[in-house]
């Protein structure tokens, strides 16, 4: 029997055709957070293992990044939400079943963290700026701040590992919490976010280091990294073809419809298996021009966290 | 108490005055509603079957806007009600996102808001301004935890169906088919 349906009548001009009302603000905080919980991580992991004066730049110089990413971040979350003036509403309670709760109350605890984490570092990484600035002759209290911190550096190494895994898992599983979105309603979400977020910090590393013992470490790692991230993504598509109606149609945004060139063309071939296939290239000793494959990293997973936020929003019940 | 909606998709002619009812009611600023009339179309010509139905928040058992709301801004109030705290919520959108029906929107002052159940005219004893106003009479409002209401009644009588009950949601706008 041929069937036609048809339904009209909700012509809301402000509010259809489609609810898409998270914008880039969410995407780029996504991609920011995933990126300071990757560094964050490994510089607290390594400090942890005493390796930091091995690996300076993933302990030390790159700790600029996630307080700057972190910053941006939060703006960008805060930009997009509407009702502004009432944002500390949000550290008036705890909704142990809400992401975005847990979210916001581990960004206060980690952005200041990440902070202190730098601050610690600076005279050490920075000497020039601080010759400059003389920021340690002009406010005494600095002194005594930074010895306290650097004695009691391991403990916040200790509470950073936990945090940053939470604040990258958080990322994912801020989308995979509306089952009204069927493209985003999968548990995967919250472990491939993760491993995405820790393999653009590698790629970071990478970028920022000059050492090519730890370039070579963090190749390693983040070849790693991407093996399993394209791991997940297959399961994470098998899940959709397993699934049901509603999610066989979200598939289709991602193989066969509007996103497929921008999620396997941008996201899985050339933000994903080419700089494997580079990165591999350069550990069996072949020069490679290291930047081009942690660019490469870094901007799929940008790209993945556009593609992953507005895909989802497009996706429905049909009912 | 469990306050329930019926709406009888047979004698919905869809004239939207449902709507306008609400919009006057509740202040809803121009361009937006909390309430909307969808009409389906199904089969081939000549053998189609059209269904038209008054649609809104669906006032949930297990509203997802109520577990992804940070701020506890979306809650649940007596009689299963499902509503929004105008000052405890931040625009974050996370109750739009997870809301099957898309029964939210951002209120240009910058809240989400959608449907009480015209909360402040049931505590006057009065009926939601759209049930009041139906020239059909296809709308009825009632307590479903008493057995001899109008709606009890109707969904023991009649045949009923409600909105993607696959979302898990335990919706309680039902529709008489």
């Amino acid at each position: 029997m041929q069937e036609e349906l048809f339904t009209s009548g909700r012509n809301i001009p402000n509010i259809d055709p489609s609810l898409q009302i998270w914008h880039w603000p969410i995407s780029l905080y996504l991609f920011l957070g995933g990126l300071a919980a990757g560094i964050l991580f490994f510089a607290a992991l390594f400090y942890i293992l005493k390796k930091d004066n091995e690996y300076s730049t993933a302990v030390k110089v790159i700790s600029i990044v996630p307080p700057i990413a972190l910053s941006l971040g939060l703006m960008a979350l805060v930009y997009d939400l509407t009702h502004k003036l009432y944002t500390w509403q949000l550290y008036t309670t705890f909704r142990i079943e809400s992401p975005m709760s847990w979210g916001a109350w581990v960004l206060l605890i980690v952005t200041p963290l990440s902070f202190i984490w730098t601050f610690s570092y600076y005279r050490e990484v920075y000497p020039k700026t601080e010759a400059k600035l003389k920021l340690f002759q002009r406010l005494k209290f600095l002194n005594t701040f930074e010895q306290f911190i650097v004695k009691n550096r391991i403990y916040i190494a200790y509470a950073l590992v936990p945090l940053a895994l939470i604040l990258g898992v958080y990322t994912g599983i801020l989308l995979s919490a509306f089952n009204a979105r069927p493209l985003w309603n999968n548990a995967i979400l919250g472990p491939l976010f993760l491993t995405s977020g820790l393999s653009t910090g590698a790629a970071a590393i990478i970028l920022l280091s000059k050492n090519t013992k730890e370039r070579h470490l963090f190749g390693k790692i983040d070849l790693a990294l991407i093996i399993i991230e394209l791991a997940l993504i297959v399961h994470m598509i098998m899940g959709y073809y397993a699934g049901s109606q509603v999610q066989l149609e979200a598939m289709q945004l991602l193989v066969g419809g509007d996103f497929t060139v921008m999620f396997f063309g941008f996201v899985v071939i050339l933000g994903l298996i080419v700089p494997a296939v580079m990165e591999l290239i350069e550990l069996i000793g072949y020069k490679v021009p290291v930047i081009v494959p942690a660019m490469l990293v870094i901007i799929g997973g940008i790209v993945f966290r556009f593609v992953m936020v507005e895909a989802g929003q497009l996706t429905r019940f049909l009912y | 108490m469990r306050y329930a909606m019926v709406i009888d998709t047979l004698k919905c002619v869809g004239c939207s005055d449902c709507v306008v009812a609400c919009q006057t009611e509740n202040n809803v600023p121009l361009g937006y509603c909390r309430d909307w009339i969808t009409e389906t179309v199904d089969g081939t010509y000549p053998n189609i079957v059209m269904e038209l139905k008054s649609e809104r928040c669906n006032h949930c058992d297990n509203a997802p806007c109520v577990r992804c709301c940070p701020t506890g801004a979306s809650h649940i109030v007596d009689g299963g009600i499902v509503l929004v705290t105008a000052d405890e919520c931040i625009g974050c959108g996370a109750c739009i996102e997870s809301c099957p029906y898309d029964a939210r929107y951002q209120h240009p002052d910058g809240y989400v808001d959608k449907c009480t159940f015209c909360h402040h005219r049931l505590e006057k004893g009065q009926l939601p301004a759209c049930v009041s106003v139906c020239p059909t009479k296809c709308m009825y409002f009632g307590d479903l935890d008493n057995p001899n209401s109008e709606v009890s009644q109707l969904l023991k009588n009649r045949k009923y169906k409600t909105l993607a009950p696959e979302a898990g949601t335990n919706p309680h706008v039902f529709y008489l088919i």
